[in-house]
């Protein structure tokens, strides 16, 4: 069961990559089928279902793109 | 109505207290040295500001900071150090902020001299720092007038959102007269300063102060609306005196203690019947240019006065368009004339002696 | 299912978008900033300055008023507007081309006058918005476009620590070196500005936080491997610790 939920401002992202890399459970990747209109590959998640809630994706981007949020079940 | 008898600089001080001045940054120079010394102790007296700053440029900057605030805020140095302050003074101006400045001139170019002199014309009235922009500047020739000019200049530098400034040379700044502090002088009427960078402003309603525009259409517009109030200004603000003008044949043209040396000249001339008046610019920007348009058909020659070898020379030259002769005569690096001199250089012109 | 923020954007920031290169520190650090502000509830009453680096345009991201001061200049800037507005937080956002090459001399006196001001010193080790020429933090060794050989002691003189020179002016109340390479070290960059930003409300004095920085972009490096270079590189030369703190023993 997901711990976190993210969302994503495409639009604001420029595949600088650093939340890929900090990322512990390594659940994002710049998405090779999806351009913003900077031109950039922006950032999606490709495992949900392993996000920690962690906030490190976010607290890294320099551009504030993600915001997350923590499920309680 | 009672006069004090007052030493220059110190009368710049307490006029700037008494025209409102709510901080002041400098930093020592001579011959102004007694400015903010006097202030240092006075402005704390008041509950007001007063800094030494580490430098010249330190001051203007700190200028820029509180006028930015929406506070009326003053500085004082002499021609080296004006020179330092140009970047601020531009940064100023292109951001629209009001302050008064003070240059008690001295000689040079350089280190120079400690004399006075009026070698700072172009520094003040061409610019001094890089862009399009003025500072609107006064020359006044003694005391009282110095301190009439500067109880009125944080009123005129907010209505126009500009840097004003008063230009003394040293004999101005040293000399004792007496002086009338409670003079009235003509007050504006001023808004709030509702685009002070002050606090307490956020999403749309932020303030921001700035001089860069680098979309060059916005820079270009930004640079016309500055155009557009000089205009104002030029058309509004020249002040000059004139004596003696009516029927002379010789007419001086010259400011500040240079026009004082002037005044006994002409005084001379008058005794021995060479009818000579005197055109005195009190703006040196917005040049009085108005002093200049209906000439008296007797006027044969003009002659220039300056302490400095010849810079407002180049606005009468502008002023007059050509249609009379212009002489000049000038002493610099902190020698003064005798009125003598210049009685001996218009008897020159007369017998038609270069 | 009930959900919590982790993480969201800034009230401290404006809605425009950062013009800084991707992966650039400066973007972090903004966001650093205006969460303090945020937190500690004095966005509105901020007065930031914006200095001329890449950081020139600041006064569009940061969500209170400016004032864009000269190259150098912050710092007495600052002096100027919290001398007139001493009820109001200012602080400024300075470069290492900007604060330890053209305002060195502003610093140090601002802090000798303890003025009670916070300033944000951003050191990427480089003249980011002119092109990548040498600043006086760039590491020896490191090639710029104005040092193509590499930074050499003799030519060049060795890469100036302004945190320890400020921890040595009497009149500073807190100076600490951080760092934002990774998470861990970006909380602790957090803390640390949240102390000195309370500094200046308790009106403690002169604080200064210097982040270490990166120039992805001049040091031909990926975000990524620029942060590699903070951690391996630059934290050898410029410890990141504190170098003054006057804590509660100031009156």
């Amino acid at each position: 069961m997901a711990k976190g939920r993210l969302i994503f401002d495409h639009d604001k992202c420029k595949a600088c990559e650093l939340c890929v890399h900090y990322c512990p459970t390594k659940i994002l990747e710049l998405d090779a089928n999806n351009i913003n209109k900077k031109g950039y590959n922006v950032v999606n998640v490709i495992d949900q279902e392993k996000c920690i809630a962690c906030g490190f994706c976010a607290l890294m981007c320099p551009d504030s793109v993600i915001t997350v949020f923590k499920v309680a079940s | 109505m009672s006069k004090v008898l007052m030493k220059g600089n110190e009368a710049i001080a307490v006029a700037a207290i008494l025209g409102g001045c709510e901080a002041f940054f400098g930093y020592p120079i001579t011959p102004q040295n007694e400015i903010p010394e006097f202030l240092s102790k006075h402005m704390k007296k008041e509950g007001r500001v007063f800094v030494q700053a580490e430098s010249e440029v330190a001051s203007i900057n700190m200028v820029y900071g509180a006028a930015g605030a929406g506070a009326r805020v003053m500085t004082s140095s002499s021609s080296p150090g004006i020179a330092l302050m140009q970047e601020g003074i531009t940064y100023i101006a292109g951001a629209e902020l009001p302050c008064v400045l003070v240059n008690v001139m001295r000689g040079g170019p350089g280190l120079g001299g400690i004399q006075p002199a009026q070698s700072d014309y172009n520094q003040i009235t061409r610019g001094g720092g890089n862009g399009d922009y003025h500072v609107i500047s006064y020359a006044p020739e003694n005391l009282q007038e110095t301190v009439d000019i500067i109880k009125t200049a944080f009123d005129t530098a907010d209505f126009y959102r500009n840097p004003v400034m008063i230009a003394v040379d040293g004999l101005i700044g040293q000399m004792m007269e007496p002086v009338d502090l409670s003079k009235e002088v003509k007050r504006r009427k001023l808004g709030p300063k509702d685009w002070a960078a002050s606090g307490g402003h956020t999403g749309t309603n932020r303030r921001v102060i700035t001089s860069l525009y680098l979309d060059p259409k916005k820079l270009e517009e930004h640079n016309l609306n500055l155009y557009r109030k000089y205009q104002i200004i030029e058309k509004n603000e020249q002040m000059f005196e004139t004596i003696n003008c009516e029927n002379a044949e010789y007419v001086i043209v010259a400011y500040g203690t240079m026009a004082r040396i002037c005044r006994s000249a002409i005084e001379i001339l008058k005794q021995e019947g060479i009818n000579v008046g005197m055109i005195r610019p009190i703006t040196l920007w917005p040049f009085p240019e108005k002093a200049f348009r209906n000439l008296p058909k007797t006027l044969k020659e003009f002659l220039v006065c300056e302490l400095s070898l010849g810079q407002m020379i180049d606005d009468v030259k502008i002023a007059v368009a050509g249609r009379l002769p212009i002489s000049f005569f000038g002493r610099t690096g902190g020698m003064l004339p005798e009125p003598e001199d210049i009685v001996f250089a218009i008897k020159n012109l007369i017998k038609g002696v270069e | 299912m009930m959900e919590n923020i982790v993480y969201q954007k800034s009230k401290g920031l404006t809605d425009n978008e950062l013009s800084y290169c991707p992966g650039c520190t400066h973007g972090i650090i903004h966001k650093l900033v205006a969460e303090t502000l945020e937190e500690l509830g004095i966005i509105e009453k901020s007065i930031g300055i914006a200095s001329v680096g890449c950081s020139v345009m600041s006064y569009f991201f940061f969500n209170c008023d400016m004032q864009q001061a000269a190259h150098g200049r912050g710092c007495a800037v600052a002096t100027g507007i919290k001398r007139v507005r001493e009820d109001n937080i200012v602080f400024t956002y300075q470069g290492d081309g900007d604060l330890a090459s053209m305002g060195l001399n502003e610093t140090i006196h601002a802090a000798n006058r303890g003025e009670n001001i916070t300033v944000i010193f951003i050191n990427n080790g480089i003249f980011g918005m002119t092109g990548g020429q040498m600043a006086p933090t760039t590491l020896l060794g490191a090639k710029t476009t104005t040092s193509p050989e590499g930074r050499d002691v003799k030519e060049h003189g060795f890469p100036i620590r302004v945190s320890e020179i400020l921890a040595q002016v009497e009149g500073a109340a807190y100076i600490e070196r951080v760092s934002v390479h990774n998470p861990q070290f970006l909380r602790k960059a957090k803390k640390s500005l949240l102390k000195a930003f309370q500094y200046q409300m308790d009106k403690k004095g002169f604080t200064f936080i210097e982040f270490l920085s990166t120039c992805p972009v001049n040091w031909g490096m990926t975000p990524i491997k620029s942060m590699e270079y903070v951690k391996d590189m630059m934290m050898n030369y410029y410890p990141v610790k504190v170098f003054k703190d006057v804590g509660e023993n100031n009156d």
